[in-house]
């Protein structure tokens, strides 16, 4: 009794593999690598996006910054070139006026000043700030700890808010809160020290180097009332763009500039700067996608060739088969699959060399080493995959096309003459 | 009969007849390599009917493959034309011409051309694979051909593993396999020793008998007598034919 084998592609396919056994060992192990190259760069590409974007998120998100400067434009009699200088007091005008805000805040800073509890003494940055800011500007505090509240700024109570870094400068492993601390010997009680944060976007220097006191108390100390900076947040990131212009609007009637005035304010809108920042990392990802596709396409090249061999030694077998009736499909067809085959054997053995590289390499201690920190871990994402598995199957497919080509235009009469 | 529906619905949409399958006129075919031009067929008219039967003979290098292979669309000629069955098959695409050699040509050759790798079984459903007809179907039609031809306990054989003279069966049994209108045999008999060449020749005479067109090229005088109608080609020219 006739068994019938499955699928007679198969078999006419396994054969090649046999014949070119060591060429397709070597193949295969080509197609690995370049997969394994084009996954581990796609990787730490991804490492370093989340990296940065939450380094980016590490001062907060979808801020605007706003420093007070001089009018550029005339208004209503008054001439240009005014300093404009915003209080204290406008905050709360802005808050309840700004629609669709989430929140804003004022800060001024001061830098140079003296930093002493018993055991230590550092000259720090000082910044006054509103409430709000502990939320929106990202200054979490550690366990055991708090931010300023609005009865610290009602009351001008002296309570100071460490940084982390400044925290261990002055306190050491020691936790500060509650302990005593004088800022240009003014007393102050420590309420909290910030979390640990990677912070790549910054001004007037890391939040983790400044000591964030309230600014009514800020005010009876320096002296001063003029904010430094304003810090807005919509409620959305596309808001943004309203909020500016409403503040522009409240801050023009009061002060008396032209509210198109753009020289009033320097403006860092920090949702523009993200998306550019994006745009770049997308840009750095396609290019680490395009050297990993090359490599594999090397190993692509060692598939084709394969196949032209193969081809070469079948000429017969296909001319046979034209001679049979084959129709395209059924020349081209074992070859295009053959060479799919090999891309996805490579791409398996290359997968799992990648996992295992970036479970080992994300075990690597990274702490302290900035460097390291900022490049961030390697990560496997499924839109990674995806993507990898698209160029595989392309340079595959691609491998098999063009032999499969040749293939089909043999021709039969000549392959088939009797020699 | 098995199958009757698919293999003889053909015939049926092919009956523009006027009781040629093949009408050759004027046929040539011009081999160029290079600068060198080889005229192998000089101007080939060839009828050959329905249930025909024919020998061609002729020395070597006199172009009877070639014609052999114009006559199975393996090739296309370089001037005249050709008629299968009434209808012309100049201007045909690659995929219509495989189309044709799968379902009306059954092609036999002199070293058989079976794939070494795969059974019997497979070497003969391979037109039928490509036809498209699906597995339940194949098997019956193979395991009617094999029957046909006598081979039924080989089936599972290796081509290696069979003779010269049941190779040739089986290689028979595949151009059977979709019961085509012409059965073109190169030199069947020449890989084969004088009683299974014999056999076979028995074999193609039974097919005829039984109403098929036969076309066997072969150098042996005493196989070409035994066909009813014998053409001669000479340096690409007939130069004789026993029936005019
Ligand atoms: N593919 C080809 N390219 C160039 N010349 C060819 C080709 N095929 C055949 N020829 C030439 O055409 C002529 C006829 O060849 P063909 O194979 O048809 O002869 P034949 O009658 O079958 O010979 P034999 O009996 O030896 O098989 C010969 O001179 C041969 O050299
Ligand atoms: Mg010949």
């Amino acid at each position: 009794m006739h068994k019938p084998r499955p699928g007679l592609i198969f078999q006419l396919l396994l054969r090649a593999s046999r014949v070119q056994k060591k060429r397709a060992v070597l193949t295969v192990a080509s197609i690995a690598w370049g997969s394994f190259s084009l996954l581990l760069l796609l990787a730490f590409g991804e490492g370093l996006r989340i990296s940065v974007t939450t380094g980016t998120f590490g001062m907060g998100r979808d801020l605007a910054i706003l420093w007070p400067g001089t009018t550029s434009l005339t208004w209503q009699g008054l001439p240009a070139g005014r300093p404009i200088l915003p209080r204290i007091e406008d905050i709360p005008l802005l808050r309840e006026r700004i629609p669709n805000l989430d929140e804003v805040t004022g800060e001024i800073h001061r830098s140079g000043v003296t930093a002493n509890n018993d055991d230590n003494t550092n000259t720090v940055r000082v910044k006054g700030v509103t409430y709000g800011y502990g939320r929106i500007r990202n200054h979490i505090p550690a366990p055991g700890g708090r931010f300023i509240n609005p009865l610290d700024e009602k009351l001008r109570r002296r309570v100071a808010f460490l940084g982390d870094k400044v925290a261990k400068e002055l306190f050491g492993e020691e936790d500060p809160v509650g302990e005593p601390i004088l800022l240009d010997t003014v007393p102050y009680t420590v309420i909290g020290v910030m979390m640990h944060k990677v912070q790549i976007s910054a001004y007037g220097g890391m939040d983790e180097d400044h000591i964030t006191i309230p600014i009514t108390t800020f005010k009876a100390q320096f002296g001063t009332d003029q904010l430094g900076m304003i810090v807005v947040k919509p409620d959305q990131p596309q808001q943004m763009g309203l909020v500016l212009e409403e503040l522009h609007k409240i801050l023009g009637v009061k002060y008396g500039f032209d509210p198109k005035d753009e020289r009033v304010f320097g403006i860092w809108d920090t949702v523009d700067s993200f998306r550019d920042m994006t745009n770049t990392l997308i840009g750095i990802q396609l290019f680490l996608g395009i050297i990993g596709a090359l490599t594999l396409i090397i190993g692509g090249i060692g598939v084709a060739n394969i196949m032209y061999a193969v081809i070469k030694e079948r000429t017969r077998e296909i001319g046979v088969k034209m001679a049979l009736g084959a129709r395209r499909r059924w020349i081209t067809g074992p070859i295009v699959l053959e060479s799919l085959l090999y891309a996805l054997l490579g791409g398996a053995v290359g997968l799992i060399m990648a996992v295992v590289a970036v479970i080992l390499l994300g075990q690597l201690p990274t702490e302290g080493n900035e460097a390291l920190e900022l490049l961030g871990k390697p990560t496997l994402s499924l839109s990674i995959g995806m993507a990898s598995a698209a160029i595989l199957g392309l340079i595959g497919f691609m491998a098999g096309f063009f032999p499969a080509r040749r293939a089909a235009s043999i021709n039969p009469a000549e392959t088939l003459r009797y020699e | 009969m098995f199958l009757d529906g698919f293999f003889n619905s053909k015939k049926r949409y092919s009956s523009v007849e006027n009781g040629n399958v093949i009408d050759l006129k004027g046929l040539t075919r011009v081999y160029v390599t290079g600068k060198i031009k080889v005229e192998a067929l000089k101007g080939i008219d060839l009828e050959v009917r329905d249930g025909d039967m024919v020998a061609i003979t002729g020395p070597s290098g006199s172009g009877k493959s070639t014609l052999m292979n114009l006559i199975g669309c393996l090739d296309t000629p370089t001037s005249g034309s050709y008629l299968l069955r009434g209808e012309s098959v100049a201007g045909l695409s690659r995929e219509e011409l495989a189309g044709i050699r799968n379902r009306r040509v059954g092609f036999i050759f002199q070293n058989f051309n079976l794939l070494p790798q795969i059974s019997a079984y497979e070497n003969v459903e391979m037109p039928l694979l490509f036809s498209g007809l699906p597995r339940q179907k194949r098997r019956e039609r193979v395991y009617e051909l094999f029957n046909r031809v006598g081979l039924s306990d080989r089936m599972d054989h290796k081509p290696t593993e069979l003779s010269g003279g049941q190779m040739q069966r089986v290689a028979t049994a595949r151009a059977l396999a979709m019961d085509p209108d012409i059965i073109l045999a190169d030199e069947p008999t020449g890989n084969l020793d004088t009683s299974s060449g014999s056999d076979i020749m028995d074999l193609f005479q039974e097919l005829w008998e039984q109403g098929r067109t036969v076309l066997v090229i072969t150098h042996d005088p005493a196989l070409a007598r035994r066909a009813p109608r014998q053409v001669e080609i000479r340096d690409g020219l007939i130069t004789r034919d026993s029936r005019t």
